[in-house]
């Protein structure tokens, strides 16, 4: 079976390729990549001119909800939701019901994904057992039956001594350790980010310091235990600058920036809407500018959603009782093509290489790349077509989106996963071959 | 309501509006058969002024003492609040005495549907349990809405609903004269005095702004005899309810 | 009258215009506390609905006599603990009370923003009775009124806020309706009870309490909360009182004309002595007096018109 993907820009940063290009996929794998290559007979084709075709996008930070908050979210919607936003793989965060601590879980969360999930799944099992930041989990077996990494994430291991242990422990493994840095008793009150706005608002604010404070000891036991460490949703200019500099002295950190912490201020808060409200909250100008600049240099190695799913139920009342989380499978890809990149501030293969090379060296996955031989995972996205983000529309079970209303101009218009179609139908069409 | 009106006639001079109100205060005195008692209550803002000056003449006509004058602010007790796009101004009332058992004259200076006369009615009898209540009005236009007659009247001025009636006072406005005003065509630049409006607007002349005045009629409350069209003279025929002298009541 | 808004949220919306026309209706309206027949029929037949969601029996009775004595009928709603407590949400039970037609509702509810969010669901007029930490537009405006009265004027004051700004709605009404109205505004406390970015609110921060009232025309004292010193932003209450709380003594920094103001209840002893509370810089009793007339004058100007 063979599907001819022609004409698009081709721009596939982990082996450096930028240009106009065929793709050939056959029986679901990249067979060549070419200027003028023919579709073979009996074959399918995409016309992808005038469109950008990439690796398929990587989500290394996904709450899928399931098991036991499946009224949020399942994996089957949320692989739908990731396959919407052009994304052909995602990582799942372990803080599910019962916690991904143990390798029946893990078994279980990748028996679901075989059968309804229409991306790729790849779990992350905890650190601690039942996330308490007590006993260390079960990783050894995690690791086998598929874990990716490990993490609280949800949560701050707030004892040092137990991370200490945890880092050295997952070394082995040779997988990293994602860590949600907030300290909690610094954070506890805050409801938002501590600043004016939350002066102005009446909110109990929690200063950026109660991340930098995380980061910074993380890094330190980082160094201390040679493990790789990887910070979840930097958001602070305080937090990018210690990975910069411990990346300098050779320390093994990476990172990842959600998209609203690139394009929010805690201004978005002041009309106490509870879809801006979330973990790390959104920060003041100067850290959304210095996450930039990060992203920029490649001090950030990735973009990640924190796609955290919520119901109505759990986000309606007094922003100070509601949910921390906003859904972000669906927007994340249009709103950075439009507010990144159409406006100039971040270039488009920069972009594509944080969704694609970046999650995937980092999580060492088989994607991120048109390498021949490679998965055919393919993301194709549309420059030029306009989007609007309403929330009933969105395939996530849950509607928690900080974006309702936004509109724009950039969009994935394909996600292929193994050579096919994630979802049923896309807005760019694939013509002949079989079904 | 920003419909310009320009000056159509001057019905009381400076001389002619102090002889009304000095046979105001006489009227006064005489009914009530001396100054005791009397307390004259003046409806912001004019009446109040009006009020002070016949308090003054009664007190050169009797040599003693200036019966108590105070002032009366009726917005609260209007009937027609929630009917406009703003709230009217509230500006508070002081009647620093008590008015129970005392003869009080309400002052006015223009008297139109009666509307503002009852409503400062309601809001004396929340201040008290007056002996007797009587009104003077400076000048009574027609047109009444409600059963409300004046007691003290210092002139009858027969006028059409579009017409209104301006009384200028010194201490207000430079002058005393009172003045008919009618709509005018704005001409390019010039400015148009202010219509002095009555307390309260009767609901038939209450128009949207911008919007000419409605013609419907009202058949309970015109009569034929005084519609008019717009840039016809006005008929001066003087209707029955308003020719016949005030009944004057003893006790 | 530059008064044309549906709802009364925050004294950060309200122009010097708006802030005027509520004190001028408000002093016209003080007469009617001194007649024998404490009664106006302006709202007759209006509805006022006081839903409270934190316990407040002095804001919610100056509230209810306010309506009281302009004829309408007033309903207390009384629900205390969270709306999660309760099962219903605090949308459904406004949109219950809606139902019944109020023309305003006036609310108080320890989530700040909760005012806001009814005003955008309810077509009747919402009144803040106090949101949070957020706002207490009407105690502001009756601080005014109450300043206003005592100096003649407002612009060019001096007033220095004392105690728990950081937890203090009635702290942040007051800073910005003092500074809409020409008053430079003076914060102090300890650090810890200052919130974050004070400064970029437009006023002067200090942590020495007989500096920040030296000059002041108005002392206004916030309630010190005791939940404050288990939370840790204080050692103690008696630490507290000695250095921030207000005594004679203390008064001699002060000008001789100075007021003492308080949005009450206050805590005898702690922040106020009972001299100085008692004493004759105080206008606390003022206050109250003010805030039926202001609370009238709101009333009158929401619920009396169409509205937006």
């Amino acid at each position: 079976m063979s599907l001819l993907i022609k004409g698009g820009r081709v721009i596939d940063p982990w082996n450096g390729v930028d240009g106009v290009q065929d793709v050939l996929v056959i029986d679901g794998t990249i067979a060549k990549l070419g200027v003028g290559l023919k579709a073979p007979e009996g074959g399918a084709v995409v016309d992808a001119t005038g469109n950008v075709v990439c690796p398929g996008f990587i989500d290394i930070h996904v709450h899928l909800r399931e098991p036991g908050f499946e009224y949020k979210e399942t994996i089957a919607t949320g692989t739908r939701a990731a396959a919407a936003g052009g994304f052909t793989a995602v990582a799942c965060m372990a803080n599910t019901f019962p916690v991904n601590d143990n390798r029946a879980v893990t078994d279980f969360i990748l028996a679901k994904a075989r059968v309804e999930g229409c991306v790729r799944v790849y779990p992350i099992g905890a650190a601690t057992r039942g996330l308490k930041g007590d006993e260390l989990a079960e990783m050894g077996e995690q690791a086998e039956a598929g874990c990716v990494a490990f993490s609280d994430d949800g949560k701050c291991v707030m004892n040092a001594e137990v991370y200490r242990r945890a880092m050295e422990y997952a070394l082995p493994f040779g997988v990293p350790i994602i860590s949600h840095a907030e300290d909690c008793h610094l954070a506890h009150r805050g409801v938002m980010n501590e600043g004016l706005v939350s002066t102005e608002l009446g909110l109990a604010g929690q200063p950026a310091t109660a991340e930098d404070v995380m980061v910074a000891r993380d890094i330190l036991l980082a160094e201390l235990t040679g493990a790789h460490l990887h910070i979840a949703h930097i958001s602070t200019a305080g937090a990018v600058r210690m990975v910069r500099d411990a990346r300098a002295r050779g320390v093994r950190v990476t990172a990842e920036v959600t998209p609203h912490h690139l394009v929010m201020t805690d201004e978005a808060v002041r009309d106490y809407d509870s879809n801006t409200k979330m973990a790390p909250p959104l920060r003041g100008k100067r850290d959304v500018e210095a996450c930039l600049e990060a992203l920029t240099d490649g001090t950030i190695d990735c973009v990640a959603t924190d796609h955290a799913p919520h119901a109505l139920s759990d986000k309606e009342g007094e922003f100070a009782e509601a949910a921390n989380g906003v859904v972000g499978l669906e927007t994340a890809v249009p709103v950075l093509l439009d507010r990144l990149v159409r406006q100039g501030r971040l270039d488009l293969p920069t972009l594509v290489a944080r969704f694609t090379a970046g999650p995937a060296r980092l999580l060492n996955l088989p994607g991120g790349r048109l390498s021949v031989g490679a998965p055919a995972d393919i993301t194709v996205l549309d420059l030029e077509r306009a989007w609007t983000v309403e929330p009933r529309h969105l395939l996530s079970r849950s509607k928690n989106t900080p974006f309702a209303g936004w509109s724009g101009t950039g969009a994935p218009v394909l996600a292929l996963v193994g050579g096919k179609p994630a979802l049923p139908s896309y807005p760019l069409a694939i013509s002949g071959g079989a079904a | 309501m920003s419909v310009a009106y320009r000056e159509k006639a001057q019905v009381l001079d400076e001389g002619a509006l102090d002889r009304a109100l000095t046979r105001i205060a006489h009227e006064i005195v005489e009914q009530a058969g001396g100054v005791k008692d009397i307390a004259l209550v003046g409806i912001k803002t004019r009446g109040v002024t009006l009020g002070q000056r016949i308090a003054a003449k009664i007190a050169a006509i009797e040599g003693g003492q200036k019966p108590a004058v105070g002032a009366l602010d009726i917005t609260l007790y209007r009937d027609d609040l929630g009917l406009k796009a703003e709230q009217p101004v509230v500006r508070g009332t002081e009647i620093p005495f008590p008015i129970k058992g005392r003869t009080v004259v309400l002052v006015d200076d223009v008297l139109f549907t009666g509307r503002t006369i009852r409503a400062a009615l309601d809001a004396l009898m929340d201040l008290g349990r007056p002996r007797v209540i009587r009104l003077a009005v400076l000048v009574d236009r027609g047109h009444r809405e409600l059963p409300i007659r004046p007691d003290y009247i210092g002139k009858n001025l027969p006028t059409s609903r579009r017409e209104t009636v301006a009384v200028l006072l010194r201490e207000h406005d430079g002058t005393d004269r009172v003045v008919i005003q009618e709509p005018a065509e704005r001409e390019e630049g010039e400015p148009q005095p202010k219509a002095r409006r009555a307390n309260m607007e009767s609901p038939s002349e209450r128009s949207e702004e911008g919007e000419p005045q409605p013609k419907a009629r009202r058949a309970n409350m015109e009569s034929p005899s005084e519609r008019s069209e717009e840039g016809e003279p006005q008929p001066k025929a003087r209707r029955a309810n308003m020719d016949s002298p005030p009944e004057r009541s003893e006790g | 009258m530059t008064w044309k808004r549906k709802d009364l949220l925050s004294m950060q919306d309200l122009e010097a215009g708006e802030i005027r026309d509520v004190l001028d209706t408000a002093e016209s309206m003080k007469e009617i506390a001194t007649r024998e027949i404490k009664k106006v029929p302006t709202l007759r037949g209006k509805t006022v609905v006081n839903l409270f969601y934190e316990s407040s029996t002095r804001t919610r009775t100056s509230f209810e006599i306010a309506g009281k004595w302009l004829s309408a009928d007033v309903i207390n709603f009384s629900a205390s603990g969270s709306s999660a407590e309760k099962g219903e949400s605090l949308l459904d039970t406004a949109k219950n009370i809606e139902a019944m037609s109020p023309d305003v509702v006036v609310v108080r509810h320890k989530a700040s923003g909760a005012p806001a969010m009814l005003a955008r669901n309810l077509r009747c007029a919402v009144v803040n009775a106090g949101d949070g930490a957020h706002e207490h537009p009407t105690q502001a405006l009756l601080d005014l009124l109450t300043i206003r009265e005592k100096k003649g004027h407002l612009e060019g004051l001096n007033v220095t806020i004392v105690g728990d700004v950081a937890h203090s709605r009635v702290a942040r009404s007051d800073i910005h309706g003092m500074k809409t109205m020409g008053i430079t505004v003076t914060v102090a406390g300890p650090p810890t009870l200052i919130p974050a970015a004070c400064q970029e609110l437009g006023v002067k921060v200090s942590h020495r309490l007989e500096e920040a009232i030296a000059h002041a025309d108005v002392i206004m004292m916030l309630r010190l909360q005791h939940e404050r010193m288990t939370a840790g932003f204080i050692p103690s209450l008696r630490e507290y009182s000695r250095v921030w709380g207000l005594s004679p003594d203390k008064l001699k920094h002060c000008r001789s004309d100075v007021l003492i103001m308080h949005p009450g209840p206050v805590n005898r002893g702690v922040e106020l002595s009972p001299e100085v509370a008692d004493g004759p810089y105080s206008v606390i009793l003022d206050q109250v007096t003010n805030g039926v007339a202001v609370r009238m004058a709101v009333l009158y100007l929401l619920a009396g018109s169409k509205g937006a």
